[in-house]
């Protein structure tokens, strides 16, 4: 038996849903909330629910409606693995509609593919061995708001990141089943999401990773997110997943993937998209498109997800923290905390990860001296010995790589 | 003949008069027996409709769905309704030309994107240029100095330092119970 609970949430549901029937047919229904599937009007259950509010929580910032980009509070990501209703929507256009999981297929050519081939979904699953890794996605405009000047796009804050288990096959399988040419340099991805503009044959986002980071053993081309269907806003049905790299590198709604034999050159892999200065410039400077780089590598980074900003504690009592930390690197070898403003640091537990690209679980237990206000700032060291800085780092055109301390606000009364 | 035809006229008058008044008269209370029967009969009737109940996910699915075009409703009403100087529907400042800001900016999307920036009016000329150059913005035309007036006036850079304070006011202080915590 289902809880009254429950049952008068259904009711509740019924109730708008009527509600807006009416408002539809210009006169309430009546017995309206009892009309069976059938007769509802056409249109109705389509399947044509704006795609902007399928499988997402309502508790995630919206910072942008059309097209979708929403991020979670830092105090939402604490799970070990980011539930997928909580994983942050980073769309540069608009998904697309009515996917038939059947009909879905990914064909792989280009100038160094050795043949153009195309597998189904299921000749995927089927052909190859799979694999389930757990892997961090951050955007790379992650931190753009805190920038001086502004930079342009999104303004994300820290929720632009999520570490899921993705359960697909190799990239590097797959590309090797079609045949590589020794002339390979780049992958650029194609996916069936439409331009803003609606102008069809304009893409959206066509990027891409070196050939090398595609041979990785974590490069995945994954079908399912914590076991269950990849949300459609995190590219369902299928995706390229790489950790470590900007997450715009990971097509989403992958239908084709191009070896090729010079650095891909689709939509938002050239200007100042997701490239940064090649050499540091001074905040605000003019930086010209030939001196800008691609970002083949995200930082060291690291989130206090508990306890959320604004706790107030007894004097009496030790404060518990937890988050993650997570790098483009082998690991992370170090994370520690500050009370003082950066004056002095302590050491946090730190757990190991399943795979490369997991982040890690950081933990401590904060005495505090006295009364009064503080500030709980995160930092991580990863075994290439890179550290985030506690103040912005290099200022760049589009904002990207904002790797600094994350803080929290605490008062001890 | 005649006189039999002349008699036959008002009586079959009255006879359709009276069968109407007859219909009438059945159809009522068919109505009222139906309705009676309903009554009586709509919660086991409900009962086998419901067998066909939806799944938790398809309900909030239509109620999500139902919200939005009752929200859409709404927004109809307040379509440009400005309140403390803000456009409710796009949430852009409200200013003589927001119009032609509206009608060149929101189309691909939604406002949202040019709110949350902040530029000087050279920063926002190279953001226009962009999208005419890689996203199909056409050109504006007499518009574009308009646009850019308005842009660089409201959404103007502020300065923030290295790095900002966390903004304190902004913090929705509550009481850690520690106790319930450990983890
Ligand atoms: C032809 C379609 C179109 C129109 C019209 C349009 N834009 Fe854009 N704009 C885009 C696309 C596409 C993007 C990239 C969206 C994304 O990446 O999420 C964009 C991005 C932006 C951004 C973020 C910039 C960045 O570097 O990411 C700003 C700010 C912006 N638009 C402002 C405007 C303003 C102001 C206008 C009115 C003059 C306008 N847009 C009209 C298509 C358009």
């Amino acid at each position: 038996m289902k809880s009254e609970k429950a049952k008068g949430r259904r009711k509740f549901m019924k109730n708008t849903i009527m509600a807006s029937f009416s408002s539809i047919v210009g006169m309430p229904i009546v017995f309206g909330s009892n009309m069976p599937k059938e007769l509802l009007p056409i249109g109705f259950f389509d399947g044509s629910l704006p795609p902007d509010l399928i499988g997402k929580s309502n508790l995630l910032t919206v910072l942008n409606d059309r097209p979708v980009n929403a991020e979670a509070a830092a105090h939402l990501l604490d799970d070990d693995l980011t539930p997928n209703d909580m994983f942050f929507v980073r769309n540069n256009g608009i998904p697309p509609v009515n996917v038939d999981v059947n009909k879905w297929s990914l064909t792989i050519e280009g100038e160094s593919a050795k043949q153009s081939k195309t597998y189904t979904l299921q000749e995927l699953k089927t052909k190859f061995k799979q694999y389930t890794l757990n892997l961090t996605l951050e955007c790379g405009g992650n931190g753009r708001s805190e920038f001086n000047p502004p930079a342009k796009g999104n303004q994300w804050s820290t929720g632009a990141v999520g570490c899921a288990a993705w359960t697909g096959v190799r990239l590097a399988d797959v590309l090797r089943d079609v045949g590589i040419k020794s002339n390979a340099v780049y992958i650029g991805y194609y996916g069936e999401d439409t331009h803003l503009s609606g102008d069809a044959k304009k893409n959206t986002i066509s990027r891409g990773v070196p050939i090398n980071k595609a041979m990785e053993e974590e490069s995945m081309i994954a079908w399912s997110m914590n076991g269950k269907d990849i949300p459609l806003l995190n590219g369902y049905p299928l995706r390229l997943v790489f950790g470590g790299y900007p997450a715009s590198c990971s097509g989403k709604w992958l239908s084709k993937i191009v070896i090729r034999d010079r650095v891909h050159d689709g939509q938002k892999m050239k200007g100042k998209s997701y490239r940064v200065p090649c050499k540091p410039v001074a905040p605000g400077a003019k930086v010209k498109d030939e001196d800008m780089c691609i970002i083949e590598k995200m930082p060291v980074k690291s989130l206090i997800t508990y306890p959320k900003t604004g706790a107030t504690i007894k004097s009496t009592e030790k404060l518990p923290i937890r988050g993650h930390a997570w790098t483009s690197a082998d690991s992370i070898s170090k994370v520690e905390y500050s009370i003082d403003f950066g004056g002095s640091w302590h050491p946090c537990e730190l757990k190991n990860a399943k795979n490369r690209y997991a982040w890690q679980r950081f933990s401590a237990k904060i005495p505090f001296p006295e009364e009064g206000y503080y500030e709980v700032w995160a930092r991580a060291t990863d075994s290439n010995g890179d550290r985030q800085p506690i103040i912005l780092p290099g200022w760049n055109p589009k904002g990207y790589l904002n790797n600094a301390s994350h803080r929290i606000a605490i008062k001890v009364i | 003949m005649r006189a039999r035809n002349k008699n036959e006229k008002p009586n079959g008058a009255r006879a359709s008069l009276w069968s109407l008044l007859l219909n009438t008269i059945y159809f009522t209370l068919f109505c009222i027996v139906g309705c009676i029967g309903y009554f009586l009969l709509e919660g086991p009737i409900n009962d086998i409709i419901n067998q066909k109940k939806y799944s938790d996910e398809e309900l909030e699915l239509l109620s999500k769905k139902a919200m939005m075009s009752l929200s859409l409703e709404k927004e109809k009403a307040n379509w440009d309704k400005v309140v403390d100087g803000i456009h409710i529907r796009t949430g852009f400042y409200d200013d003589p030309n927001l119009k032609t800001v509206i009608a060149s900016c929101t189309s691909c999307h939604s406002a949202k994107l040019v709110t949350q920036n902040r530029a000087t009016r050279a920063g926002w000329k190279s953001m226009i240029v962009w999208m005419q150059e890689t996203q199909g913005l056409p050109d504006l035309g007499k518009s574009e100095p308009i646009i850019l007036d308005y842009l660089a006036k409201y959404y103007a850079p502020k300065a923030t330092g290295r790095r900002k304070n966390i903004d304190v006011d902004a913090i929705d202080w509550y009481v850690l119970n520690i106790d319930d915590t450990s983890q």
